[in-house]
């Protein structure tokens, strides 16, 4: 009987197995072809773009151009200090701000949610040019925290509303118990149910750092100098009117993915680390 | 005497303006990414070694971005200095907005013909606000040595070009023509501006519809589309899904044969193509006929009003109507032909051959860029690119199209109504 | 009616608006601000040639709704998108329940890896989104083509991007491809969260596999999926840069990819020699908002309220 069971098992994962690999080689087939193209020679990437690179299709003008060409360390260094200090901002602000509204019962708390959750509903670049006078005004035009503002603003409505969605699913009776052990609410908050949430906050780290690092927009309009370009914004330059360097467009991109999986590496690790000791309690 | 005072004069001016300008530094906006290395390596160093204490910035952004991000800027006030301006009536409205300087007293405008003036001058004529840097010319580029392979030699009617296409096409060695309809302004800008204005006979077709006298479904409105609907079967498979750079590359690859073009790609592709370039202009309708070529002006540079630094912009203008500038832009961006007085040589054979054909036809500009595109809603050339996409897909019959794009302009504009 | 006394007794709880006001005042001042200014441009009307600045009323939306030249457009984007959004429903949020559903349901060697790699397309900008499909698609450099003919469909193939028929699905798959590692992050980790007891108890009653998926899983994690239902919902009526690096700004061919995103910042920016309207676009905007709205109001005031969440 547990024999069987266990073959039945083994079927059935292999099967998932097959399913999975099915779309892990959909996923992946469009990337690995970025990658292996931004060793190839422009007439290359044309003539055959399925096949690797060999001696006489290979490469590195993409690199080098990204390489010599503008100044990308200190853009990619840009683009992490941005993307991080929002993300700090975002997971902050925003866990807190769900806490109260999943946690406290006062007045107009459901018509506080949905006006925090406007910002999801429209695209923050209409609001562009109010924003850029905005900037101007405050004198941060073309400095990092231009950015940072903007994408903590437009990151905390999303972040708010997956946060209290799992923050209202956290145990009353620990929170009760909390309070009789004389915990004050900013305790509750950050001691107990901040580290019960961490899979959400990782999830919603993620989602909210993707669109930040790819984002064109606010750094061609915000910090568009030389010191404070992005990845994305220095990329661009290789994207002509008539002509685009594209060897140089695919190895910016594939670098830029780099920091990336980094990035989300992490924040996976967080996601699996608070759910397998959230198990355990 | 009288001498010696102007001269002092001149020289004390000269002085002052030296003392404006120490030390400014300028910013160019502009959607040209592709020259960002000719200017950084070839024109501002020419301008800065004249004038040590201005320091000029090339910044480009992504053309796709272009209008919006300087909008965005100007409004916001951290554009910068000198703003690349685009033909007719999107400069006017950014001019009309108070967002472009007034330039009229700028000598350097003097070097610059009336022509060359008015994509960038108010209606009545009295106010031009951009320095005109170039003009495009369409036609067609050709692979020389497919050319020969194939025994074929430059059409010059509309009955030779379909014969060169048919032998090219019955061959099956070469995509007759490399075109796609993905991105649609080609089929617009390459395909009925570059060969209709021999059909609507240039300026007095452009001027027709503007006076309201023509419309745009008049037969020599509709004939070439006529013409583009028999593209379709020219270009190569599936070129519905073609993009603009897709077409570039099919033709440098040498997998096709002609390129409808805009002289702007010569500089491209010189570097990409590994055959030899030639160049015709497009067919005419029956062999004598008068001919007549798009030569659009297409890019200039103006001041932005709320520049700090407006004398040293000044002086730069300036720079850019003199013989120097035209000289060096015009051999940098072979295909880019200078709209000053100046005579420039040029040692591009192809950006010759364009040239050459100014002496042999009557030049006209694109048919929807003045007057025709100011505010209303649909927009004529928006509408044509979606019109001749479709044309040359065959979803749309050439007299659909033609009465859509009338409807449209009927629709807002009044001369048409 | 105990609970208003008890309200009402209370002191001022200080701590909701040390909570609430980072979040609020940010949000506030650099997010809604600027948008609501933006939006107040739908009221007015500006001259093309004095710059003349006039109030208007509600004419823009009268223009928007009974001039033809705007009225088919517009219902064209809101019809495109609502499809765009049927097809994430239909294929990306069930494929990517069952993803995670696998991914929980045995303990996989290479599971991290699978979660990584699906999850990768997420990560990429629009731009090389943009540019690998195309390439991929492309009749010219055929890798589509060549697969199609390698598995014998190459009588399948066609210009995908190119005709009016295939280009608003072919456009939705990418999206699907592009979005799904979501769906797949936050089902796969609500799975993770349901405690052991409740999958014990269920296992000591004999339901096991898929049974058990459906019958206790699935309703445990209705929240979430109500959750990504309105995400893609929301995500997809904003959606708009897919469109623009494929299409361009026209939404070709013939408008058939033209997406409430796309027309809206194309009437609002202008684009080409073709000047922006501000005024016109702020209107569609406004539109847009109410239409996500309308949409969003009925999930956390239906929706929402109906779903029973479970303590975990």
């Amino acid at each position: 009987m547990a024999v069987s069971r266990a073959r039945r098992n083994r079927l059935a994962e292999l099967g998932a197995h097959a399913v999975l690999l099915t779309f892990t080689v959909i996923a992946l087939f469009p990337v690995i072809l970025i990658i292996i193209n931004s060793f190839k020679s422009k007439r290359a990437i044309f003539r055959d773009p399925m096949a690797l690179p060999n001696a006489e299709t290979f490469d590195l003008i993409g690199y080098t151009t990204v390489l010599t060409q503008g100044n990308f360390p200190l853009y990619f260094w840009n683009s992490l200090s941005v993307t991080v200090a929002s993300l700090f901002f975002v997971l902050l602000f925003g866990a807190m701000a769900a806490f109260a509204l999943s946690e406290y019962k006062f007045p107009f708390n459901r018509l506080t949610g949905l006006y925090l959750a406007l910002g999801i509903m429209i695209p923050i670049r209409l609001g562009t040019i109010g924003i850029l006078k905005l900037m101007v005004a405050t004198g941060l035009v073309n400095t990092p925290w231009a950015l940072i503002l903007v994408y903590t603003a437009s990151g905390l409505p999303l972040s708010i509303f997956i946060l209290s969605e799992f923050m209202s699913q956290v145990s009353s009776d620990l929170k009760a118990a909390g309070r009789i052990d004389g915990l004050s609410e900013y305790d509750i908050f950050f001691r107990l149910v901040l580290p019960l949430v961490r899979p959400a906050l990782a999830t919603v780290g993620v989602f909210t750092m993707i669109p930040i690092w790819n984002d064109l927009w606010f750094p061609l309009i915000l910090a568009p100098s030389e010191e404070t370009k992005t990845l994305t914004l220095g990329a661009q330059v290789f994207v002509g009117q008539f002509t685009n360097n594209w060897n140089a467009i695919l190895a910016a991109m594939a670098l830029a993915i780099i920091p990336v999986m980094i990035l989300y590496a992490i924040f996976s690790r967080q996601l699996i680390r608070g759910l397998t000791a959230g198990a355990v309690k | 005497m009288k001498k010696i005072v102007i001269s002092g004069l001149a020289t004390a001016l000269m002085l002052s303006a030296a003392s404006l300008t120490y030390g400014a530094e300028l910013t160019i906006e502009s959607w040209r990414n592709d020259d960002l290395t000719i200017w950084q390596d070839t024109i501002l160093p020419a301008f800065m070694a004249a004038n040590p204490d201005i320091k000029v910035t090339f910044a480009p952004t992504a053309p796709a971005q272009y209008n919006a991000a300087l909008n965005a800027k100007l409004e916001g006030g951290t554009a910068g200095d000198l703003i690349t301006c685009r033909p007719f009536d999107s400069a006017l409205d950014l001019f009309n907005k108070g967002q472009l300087a007034p330039l009229n007293e700028l000598s350097a405008l003097d070097n610059f013909s009336d022509v060359a003036k008015s994509a960038w001058t108010t209606d009545d004529g009295s106010t031009t606000f951009c320095v005109p840097m170039a003009a495009v010319i369409h036609g067609f580029i050709y692979n020389k040595d497919a050319f020969a392979e194939l025994g074929l030699s430059e059409p010059e009617t509309q009955e030779e070009f379909t014969a060169v296409l048919d032998a090219i096409k019955a061959d099956g060695n070469y995509i007759p023509m490399a075109m796609g309809t993905l991105d649609q302004w080609e089929a617009a800008a390459m395909g009925y501006q570059n060969i209709g204005p021999m059909y609507w006979k240039g300026e007095q077709g452009r001027l027709g519809i503007i006076n309201g006298t023509e419309k745009l479904t008049d037969p020599q409105w509709v004939k070439p589309f006529e013409v583009l609907a028999e593209w379709g079967q020219y270009l190569g498979d599936g070129f519905e899904a073609q993009g603009y750079p897709d077409s570039q590359t099919l033709f440098t690859l040498g997998r096709a044969a002609i390129y409808p073009a805009g002289s702007w790609e010569i500089t491209g592709f010189n570097n990409d193509a590994d055959f030899e370039l030639g160049a015709f202009r497009p067919p005419l309708p029956n062999a004598g006929d008068k001919c007549y070529i798009d030569d659009h002006t297409d890019i200039a540079m103006g001041l932005n009003p709320a520049s700090p630094n407006a004398e040293a912009a000044k002086v730069f203008l300036d720079w850019m109507g003199s013989e120097e500038f035209a000289q060096l832009y015009s051999n940098a961006l072979p295909g880019f032909f200078s709209l000053s007085k100046h005579a420039i040589s040029l040692d591009d054979p192809l950006a010759n051959e364009f040239i050459s054909w100014r002496s042999e036809c009557d030049s006209t500009i694109r048919s929807a860029a003045q007057i025709l595109t100011r505010g209303g809603t649909p927009n004529l050339w928006s509408g044509m690119w979606t019109a001749s996409a479709n044309v040359i897909n065959g979803t749309q019959t050439p007299a659909e199209a033609a009465a859509e794009l009338q409807a449209g302009l009927e629709s807002w504009y009044e001369p048409q109504q | 009616m105990t609970k208003a006394l008890t309200n009402k007794k209370r002191p001022f709880r200080w701590h909701i608006l040390v909570f609430l006001a980072p979040a609020a005042l940010i949000y506030t001042v650099v997010m809604i601000l600027p948008l609501a200014e933006t939006l107040r441009l739908s009221f007015f009307h500006v001259d093309t040639t004095t710059r003349e600045v006039t109030f208007i009323g509600l004419d823009n939306y009268k223009e928007l709704f009974f001039n033809v030249n705007w009225v088919g457009p517009f219902f064209r984007a809101l019809w495109n998108n609502f499809y765009f959004f049927i097809i994430h429903m239909l294929v990306q949020n069930p494929i990517g329940v069952m993803i995670a559903a696998l991914l929980s349901m045995f303990h996989l060697p290479g599971k991290k890896f699978y979660r990584t790699a699906i999850f990768m397309p997420t990560l990429l900008s629009f731009v090389i989104v943009g540019f690998v499909w195309k390439l991929m698609l492309s009749p010219l450099w055929g890798v589509s083509k060549g697969l199609l003919t390698s598995v014998g469909l190459g009588s399948w193939f066609m210009p995908f991007l190119g005709r009016e028929e295939t280009a608003l699905t072919t456009l939705a798959f990418i999206s699907v491809w592009q979005f799904i590692g979501i769906p797949m992050m936050l089902i796969y980790a609500a799975l993770l969260s349901i405690p052991e007891e409740v999958i014990e108890a269920a296992e000591c009653d004999g339901v096991t596999g898929f049974a058990q998926f459906f019958k206790i899983k699935l309703i445990l994690i209705l929240p979430t999926i109500g959750i990504i239902s309105i995400l893609t919902f929301v995500g997809n009526f904003n959606a708009f840069d897919l469109v623009y690096t494929t299409q361009g700004a026209l939404s070709g061919p013939n408008f058939s990819t033209d997406l409430l995103g796309t027309m809206l910042y194309r009437t609002f920016y202008g684009q080409q020699t073709q000047p922006g309207d501000p005024n016109m676009g702020a209107a569609i905007a406004t539109m847009m908002f109410l239409i996500i709205l309308v949409g969003v109001a009925i999930y956390l005031f239906f929706i929402q309220r109906k779903l029973t969440r479970y303590e975990m």
